[in-house]
C-alpha cells in the first residue's frame, strides 16, 4: 500500500543526506520493514526500479530488510512470535494482554556511496 | 566507499504533524474522533443521529473526508453543525496534513467534539495518525463477521467499534459469538457498541459514552 509515495519519500530523504554528505553516487540503501506494516517488499521495489533513475541512484541497489511481529505478554513476561500476525493470546499464561516488540518498523537505516567518479573515501562515517 | 546511517522514519513526515494536532487539540481541551470503516457501513447515518442527541448539549464539529462530492458534508450542514469537507480526488486516506488545513477553517468555533469521518476504506486509514484522541471502527452486520481477522490492523489501532445496522441482524449470516471472539485475539482492549443508525436501538449508550469521554478532556 502506498509503496510509491514511500519510496519517493525514501528517495527525498536519502537525496537531501548525500547533497549534505557530498555523495553524489549511493551504490546500496538498506530499509527495515516491519511484518506488519502495509508495505510490501516486492511493491517497493517495483517502485524503487521504477522511479530510481537519475545519477544519484543508477544501480542504486535496494535492500530490504524484514522484521518479524514480535509481542511481549504484559503478565508473565514471555516474548512470542504469534501464529498469525494478529492473534495476541500469550502461549505461556494464556493472558490476552501484550505489547508488541517489533514488526511496526518502516525506516531507512543506512545507505552507501561515493563523492563522484569512483573516489574512495575509505571510512565509515556517521552522519545527518 | 562512504556508509550514512539514518534510522529515519519513512512516515515520519506524518507523524510530526499528527503530533503537532494533537498538542493542539489538546491545549483546547477539545475530544477527536477519528471515524473509519468501508464504504456504506452507515458513518454519516451515525453521525446525524449523534449531532440529534447533542444538540444543546455538546459543541460538534465535523471533517468529512471523501475522494469526490462533498454530498457528506451537505448532510452535516443539514443537522445545524458546522463542517469541513476535504476532497481526496484519488488519496485513499486522509492524513495529518489535510487535517491540519481543515482545522483551520474550524479553529475559531466553540467546539468541544470533533468529529473526523475518514475516507471509507477499512486498509490505509490504519496506518496515517491524523492527531485524533480515540479510533472509532463502524462496522454493520450486512458486511459480514469475518472483516476483523481479515482486516486486522484497524481493529487493533481502534479503541472502539460500533456494530451498526443491528436492526439488520436477523436478516444476515453475521455470527456475533464469531466477531466477538476475533475480536478478543485481535484487540481484547476494544470496547463495542451495538446500533442502528436507522431505527435508533442501542445509541442512547454510545451518546453517553460520548458525553463522558467530552468530560474528561474539559480543561
Amino acid at each position: 500500500m502506498h509503496e510509491m509515495s514511500l519510496i519517493a519519500e525514501m528517495m527525498n530523504m536519502v537525496r537531501e543526506s548525500a547533497a549534505h554528505n557530498n555523495i553524489t553516487r549511493i551504490s546500496r540503501i538498506k530499509l527495515v520493514v516491519g511484518k506488519l506494516t502495509m508495505a510490501m517488499p516486492h511493491s517497493l521495489r517495483f517502485a524503487f526500479h521504477t522511479m530510481a533513475r537519475d545519477g544519484l541512484f543508477q544501480g542504486t541497489e535496494l535492500l530490504i530488510e524484514e522484521r518479524e511481529v514480535a509481542y511481549q505478554c504484559c503478565q508473565c513476561g514471555e516474548k512470542y512470535l504469534p501464529d498469525m500476525p494478529y492473534g495476541q493470546l500469550c502461549p505461556n499464561c494464556g493472558s490476552k494482554a501484550s505489547h508488541l516488540l517489533s514488526g511496526r518498523e518502516l525506516f531507512v537505516e543506512y545507505y552507501e556511496g561515493d563523492s563522484g567518479k569512483g573516489e574512495e573515501n575509505g571510512a565509515n562515517t556517521h552522519g545527518n | 566507499m562512504a556508509q550514512i546511517r539514518m534510522e529515519t522514519n519513512l512516515l515520519g513526515a506524518n507523524d510530526m504533524l499528527a503530533a503537532k494536532n494533537r498538542r493542539i487539540f489538546k491545549a483546547r481541551g477539545l475530544l477527536v474522533i477519528n471515524l473509519m470503516s468501508s464504504p456504506g457501513s452507515g458513518k454519516t447515518t451515525l453521525l446525524e443521529k449523534t449531532i440529534e442527541a447533542l444538540r444543546g448539549r455538546i459543541e460538534l464539529g465535523v471533517i468529512e473526508g471523501d475522494l469526490y462530492t462533498d454530498q457528506d458534508a451537505m448532510r452535516i450542514e443539514n443537522k445545524g453543525v458546522e463542517v469541513v469537507q476535504i476532497n481526496t480526488e484519488g488519496t485513499c486516506h486522509l492524513d495529518a496534513g489535510m487535517i491540519e488545513k481543515a482545522w483551520s477553517r474550524l479553529e475559531h468555533l466553540p467546539i468541544q467534539l470533533l468529529f473526523i469521518e475518514n475516507v471509507g476504506n477499512l486498509v490505509c486509514p490504519a496506518e496515517f495518525d491524523l492527531g485524533e484522541d480515540i479510533r472509532v471502527v463502524v462496522l454493520s452486520t450486512t458486511e459480514g463477521h469475518d472483516k476483523v481477522l481479515k482486516y486486522p490492523l484497524v481493529f487493533q489501532q481502534a479503541q472502539v467499534v460500533v456494530l451498526n445496522k443491528i436492526d439488520l441482524l436477523p436478516y444476515t449470516d453475521f455470527d456475533l459469538n464469531a466477531f466477538n471472539r476475533d475480536l478478543q485475539l485481535v484487540n481484547p482492549q476494544i470496547r463495542v457498541f451495538q446500533l442502528s443508525g436507522r431505527t435508533g436501538e442501542g445509541l442512547a449508550q454510545w451518546i453517553e459514552w460520548l458525553v463522558e469521554e467530552v468530560g474528561k478532556r474539559v480543561i
